[in-house]
């Protein structure tokens, strides 16, 4: 259930995620997902890719600093309350949230939200429960 | 031409000679009898105390160096027993391990001797008002200022140092005469004072003696005109006394050091050999007068030059030129000792590994500021935002308790620090000296 999250640390200079970028199409690797998180020195740079692992070592071995985060992909309904609804549902199970990302999916009127919680099993359990749509990590990697 | 002490300040140099020789030879026997350390060097170099008859000996004796005060931590040098050490300083040393000096009641009677001269020389005497915006505390500064200028009748301000705004405030309402602090510390208060909109003529400043770090003629007379004032250089370190080592008199040529306490030498860093007059190199000094902590040729990692030749102010104390330089890699930011390993050793125990690190310092403005870069590495990254944070405010906070400056971190990409073969060049000094 849990999708493997590749991060990286980057620093705030020009041409650095165009690199990463660059090296992951180099080698083949399809970004289905992609955020940064800013500071004012550094970013931290989340991707959901196809081959997770794969680009974790080619970025290692290009010398950037990666880890591996699990998070929850979610569907929800792409219309307004869509998101507010599952987020209602991990509130009131008082499932802390660190970070989320929401994009635009292939498939109609779906809108896909990237979790990171502290309680990744809590979560998938709470949202089943519920009928929100827990998306398998391998439907992920495909997008 | 006002001297605090004629008699000393103008001996001959053949009367300086066999005072120096005198207590050169009293200073040898007090190490020999009561510093082990002392006497261990002696014996196995093969020398006694009987061997030593005058100044033209001093070479045959061992060095002294900042690492044996650390290994002898705290009170191993000092030659008097400790019911009789009235005062404790320190001074930042590597690792974290300050470097102790301590005084008996004659050795503070002492060092209120040297700073009298280095204050009269400076135009001060009993109608001046001396505001001290030294650091008062561990720090030889403060109160190394204080008691001499006590000693002279002037009326002491111990202000020490920060609150910049209140600093001139009280220069204006209580008359300061003559301003003792760090030079970058004075441009900043010139700064200042033009911030506050206040003219130099509404002070009465006459002049200031400045030290504690290296400053340059171009600084002097950004001093000398922004506060209307006539800016003299003064050279100390704790270990030898504090500051009154070295002072500038009117003609500014030189810094006359008070050999008949504090005897100096230059040496080549590399080979010990001593070096003839006016030759450049690191400075050394044997105290004859103190009693708590005697040093016999204590290197100071300084690099000087020395010249004889009597001085138009009429004193015939031997005179060092500004240092110029280090042996070491030690910098001075902000007026505070920063010794680059001690940020390894902060790092170290921060991650389990010492990560590469840069150094920059530079100067913003009148202040200088301390920038450490630090590679990230596998074990220090987080996913978070907020653990990368801690991790640079632990680096921080620990960095500022050990340095006692404050330094801004930054976290760089693993590989952007240059690698060298032989000792890494851990610090770029962007300031123009």
């Amino acid at each position: 259930m849990f999708v493997k999250q590749i991060s990286v640390f980057l620093e705030n200079k020009s041409g650095r995620l165009a690199e990463v970028t660059g090296i992951l199409g180099n080698n083949d690797i399809d970004i289905s997902a992609l955020s940064i998180a800013d500071t004012t020195d550094f970013g931290i740079l989340r991707l959901i890719v196809n081959k997770p692992d794969e680009a974790e070592k080619i970025l290692k071995e290009h010398g950037f600093t990666v880890s591996c985060t699990e998070v929850i992909a979610v569907a929800v309904v792409d219309e307004p309350g869509g998101l507010a609804e599952a987020l209602k549902v991990l509130d009131d199970a008082s499932i802390g949230i660190e970070y989320m990302h929401a994009f635009v999916g292939k498939a109609t009127n779906q809108a896909l939200v990237i979790f990171r919680v502290e309680d990744p099993e809590k979560a998938v359990a709470v949202l089943d429960k519920n009928n929100i749509r827990v998306l398998p990590a391998e439907m992920v990697y495909e997008l | 031409m006002s001297y605090w002490n004629q008699t000393c300040e103008c001996m001959s140099r053949e009367k300086m000679k066999k005072l120096q020789s005198e207590r050169l030879i009293n200073t040898v026997k007090l190490v020999y009898q009561n510093v082990p350390h002392y006497r261990n060097k002696m014996q196995e170099a093969g020398l006694l105390p009987e061997d030593i008859h005058s100044v033209d000996d001093l070479h045959k004796l061992p060095f002294t160096y900042k690492q044996d005060l650390r290994d002898t931590y705290p009170y191993g040098l000092f030659a008097a027993p400790l019911s009789e050490i009235v005062r404790i300083h320190a001074s930042s040393g590597t690792t974290g391990r300050q470097t102790v000096v301590g005084y008996t009641r004659r050795d503070i009677t002492t060092w209120q001797e040297v700073m009298a001269r280095t204050l009269t020389a400076a135009g001060a005497d009993n109608k001046s008002f001396i505001q001290v915006a030294y650091g008062y505390g561990l720090f030889t500064g403060g109160l190394g200022v204080h008691y001499g200028a006590e000693r002279i009748g002037a009326s002491v301000i111990p202000i020490s140092g920060g609150n910049t705004k209140r600093q001139i405030q009280i220069m204006k309402d209580f008359g300061t005469t003559l301003l003792a602090c760090t030079p970058s510390y004075a441009l900043y208060i010139a700064e200042t004072l033009e911030e506050m909109n206040i003219d130099k003529n509404e002070l009465k400043l006459k002049s200031g003696v400045f030290g504690a770090e290296p400053w340059t003629e171009n600084m002097r007379k950004q001093i000398e005109s922004k506060l209307g004032i006539k800016a003299f250089d003064i050279y100390g370190l704790s270990e030898v006394i504090g500051p009154g080592v070295a002072y500038e008199c009117e003609c500014q040529n030189g810094l006359h050091i008070c050999e008949d306490h504090f005897i100096p030498e230059i040496i080549d860093p590399e080979t010990g050999e001593v070096l003839p007059e006016g030759s450049s190199g690191e400075l050394v000094f044997t105290t004859i007068t103190k009693e708590g902590l005697p040093l016999i040729r204590y290197r100071t990692r300084d690099i000087s030059s020395l010249t004889f030749e009597k001085c138009e102010c009429g004193r015939t104390n031997v005179r060092m030129s500004k240092p110029c330089g280090r042996t070491d890699d030690m910098l001075i930011i902000r007026g505070v000792n920063v010794f680059p390993s001690q940020i390894e050793s902060v790092l170290l125990e921060i991650g389990n590994t010492a990560p590469h690190y840069l150094l920059i310092v530079d100067r913003v403005g009148k202040m200088d500021s301390l920038e450490i870069l630090v590679e990230m590495s596998e074990s220090m990254f987080s996913d978070q935002v907020k653990r990368i944070e801690d991790l640079e405010r632990k680096i921080r906070n620990e960095i500022e308790s050990t340095l006692g400056i404050s330094a801004k971190i930054r976290l760089v990409e693993p590989k952007t620090i240059e690698r060298s073969e032989g000792k890494a060049k851990r610090v770029i000094d962007k300031r123009k000296f």
